[in-house]
């Protein structure tokens, strides 16, 4: 059987704030198996934050062990979290974060230059993935040519490009109006359907709703850990 | 499961980024790349000028005809060009010439000179020109050629005869189209006839050669009542004798001089050395301040990276979360530093080498040279520039946190 995609066991994350020591996850335990769709929710301060990131492997736990599809990734190096973050995770932002000089198609290509993919099989692969996620007609325009909606499906296409073992959405629709916002997430329950693993960090319940599985954080612990019967929109 | 060793990306991408970048702030990149324009223009200019007058000067001095050695009365340390020494205790002879003639073997032609002012005139033109008393081996040893009638001959110098050689430029404004041959003109006073013509020489460091009037050496003693000559020049057997022909010189004339050295012997190569010493001294100098604007270029452009950097960081973040190393953000800045140097000297050798263009139009007579490694010199050192001012902005960028970076506002 193939091994959970997140596997975590007792995660901590400590910093040093000037004198103190700060404490945002008190070990986590975590699993998340292929193909689920998990929202995982907590006010600001919550640490889930601070989960998301260790993840999305760009940051490392202070304790526990946290194994990313099968492999364990808390003693890699920076270079080896970056080949890791490259092949396995996808992310998508708040505030989409495009490069704004480049296409949309280069945008989505950007994950393939650092696999060392060669430009025409990234171009190739890029305008596929593009397509998938409809903007099969907006290939050549920069960001500030297209609207939220739009920018926001570049950037999962981004996050998709690598075909990765999971995708992180950090407040995916945060930044875009309701009904435009509604369209993303109509995305990813496409996406969902399609087999893709999807973990959505947010602190609306309204969008955790959407998910199969709601995980709440608070306090650096995992609170509750439910599965929902999702709410289509 | 073995981590998976990427492909490196590409230089071509990071290019790609650094111009995508460099052209989103034009203005701001050209503003910046000021310091490196001007820096390599002005290498381009002074480094050309500079290999210009080495050449200028070596053909100059090969003019005077090859493997000269020139003796000169007085004893001093410093070497080159300069007037004879005056009052000297011992000034040098015909007879210092003849034993040089007699007795060094390794010289192929010996002759004493002696020079001086005088007016010669024929009917109604007159012009003041330098007069020099010439011995028999003096045509072979600076290598000027008798072009019309024939040199004087060993005869000619005995008798002290009144002959007279012309230069091309005499001729012309003494006797404009007539043959000059067997006429008869006045040299301070004294008839001399003409029996010869030399072939133009041209112009060595400004000085006309061909401004000149020959006799016989013997003859110019008497002229201007003087019994030593001004200095005695020589021609080595090749040019790998020139070093022992000097000291056989040095031998002969200390016996002759009973055992002082109060004369110097030069060569060609140390008349040469002095102006080029001088060349390579002014070019020194130019190149510090050169590089001090190259300096101040690189100091400007690592400032803008610097901006750059701190502007890019939520771009850093990104390119950090889809996968890029802390190397790959390295080498991206770092490559972008160097474009913008690179495009810096572009703008620099197109300014430098147009200078340099149109001064060979306006001023032919400035002997600016533009050859192919002044060019790679250009691109080497606004190449270093960009390496050296990159270092710092692009190892902040690689140390960036990905978390914070992609936090930053």
């Amino acid at each position: 059987m193939a091994p959970p995609v997140i596997d975590c066991r007792g995660v901590e994350r400590r910093f040093r704030m000037g004198e103190a020591d700060v404490q945002a996850l008190r070990g986590v335990s975590l699993r998340v198996d292929r193909g689920e769709y998990v929202a995982i929710v907590g006010p600001s301060g919550s640490g889930k934050s601070t989960l998301m990131n260790i993840l999305g492997c760009l940051d490392s736990p202070s304790g526990g062990s946290y194994r990313l599809d099968g492999e364990p990734v808390e003693r890699l190096s920076d270079a080896e979290l970056a080949a890791v973050r490259n092949r396995k995770i996808g992310f998508v932002f708040q505030t989409f974060n495009l490069m704004a000089r480049q296409t949309a198609l280069d945008n989505v290509a950007l994950p393939l230059v650092y696999a060392g993919v060669p430009r025409v099989e990234r171009r190739a692969r890029a305008r596929e993935v593009l397509e998938h996620v409809g903007l099969g007609n907006r290939l050549d325009h920069r960001p500030d040519q297209l609207s939220g909606g739009q920018r926001q499906r570049v950037a999962v296409a981004r996050a998709l490009v690598t075909r990765p073992s999971l995708m992180l959405a950090d407040e995916p629709t945060g930044n875009l109006d309701q009904a435009t916002g509604r369209d993303v997430l109509q995305l990813f329950d496409e996406l969902h359907a399609g087999g893709a693993t999807i973990v959505l960090v947010t602190h609306d319940p309204q969008i955790a709703r959407r998910a199969r599985r709601r995980i709440e954080i608070m306090d650096g612990r995992v609170q509750a850990d439910l599965a929902q019967e999702a709410v289509l929109g | 499961m073995a981590e998976r060793v990427p492909r490196p990306v590409p230089l071509f991408e990071y290019v790609r980024v650094a111009i995508e970048a460099i052209a989103a702030n034009k203005g701001r990149s050209v503003l910046t790349t000021l310091g490196v324009i001007i820096g390599v223009a002005s290498v381009v200019v002074l480094v050309s000028l500079g290999d210009g007058v080495r050449s200028y000067l070596a053909e100059q001095f090969a003019g005077l005809g090859a493997n000269l050695i020139i003796v000169q009365p007085g004893h001093t340390e410093t070497s080159g060009f300069g007037p004879p020494l005056q009052n000297v205790q011992r000034p040098l002879t015909l007879g210092d010439a003849e034993i040089l003639k007699q007795r060094a073997t390794l010289l192929s032609g010996v002759a004493g000179d002696l020079a001086g002012g005088g007016t010669v005139s024929y009917t109604n033109r007159a012009r003041d020109v330098m007069v020099i008393g010439v011995g028999e081996d003096f045509w072979s040893v600076r290598d000027i050629h008798v072009e019309l009638g024939h040199p004087f001959t060993a005869d000619d110098e005995a008798a002290r005869r009144r002959y007279a050689i012309l230069g091309h430029t005499v001729v012309h404004e003494l006797f404009a189209d007539e043959n000059p041959l067997g006429k008869t003109i006045q040299v301070s006073g004294a008839p001399f006839l003409v029996v010869g013509v030399t072939a133009p020489k041209g112009r060595m460091l400004g000085f006309d050669l061909d401004d000149l009037v020959f006799v016989p050496v013997t003859t110019t003693q008497d002229l201007f009542n003087r019994d030593f000559v001004t200095e005695i020049l020589a021609k080595a057997r090749g040019r790998e004798n020139v070093d022992a022909a000097v000291a056989q010189i040095t031998d002969l004339l200390r016996r002759r001089h009973v055992g002082h050295v109060d004369f110097t012997v030069h060569t060609q190569q140390d008349l040469m050395g002095t102006f080029t010493r001088i060349a390579d001294t002014m070019g020194v100098v130019v190149l510090a301040i050169a590089s001090i604007s190259l300096i101040v270029g690189g100091i400007g452009i690592m400032n803008i990276m610097l901006v750059s950097v701190k502007e890019r960081t939520r771009e850093i973040g990104v390119r950090r979360a889809v996968g890029a190393r802390k190397s790959d953000v390295l080498a991206q800045f770092l490559v972008e530093s160097v474009v913008v140097s690179l495009i810096g000297g572009i703008i620099g050798l197109a300014i430098g080498s147009g200078v340099i263009t149109v001064s060979q139009i306006a001023l032919p007579s400035l002997p600016a040279k533009m050859s192919l490694w002044i060019v790679a010199l250009a691109f080497g050192f606004s190449a270093a520039v960009g390496i050296l001012s990159g270092v710092l902005p692009a190892r902040r960028a690689a140390a960036l946190d990905p978390v914070e970076a992609l936090r930053y506002e």
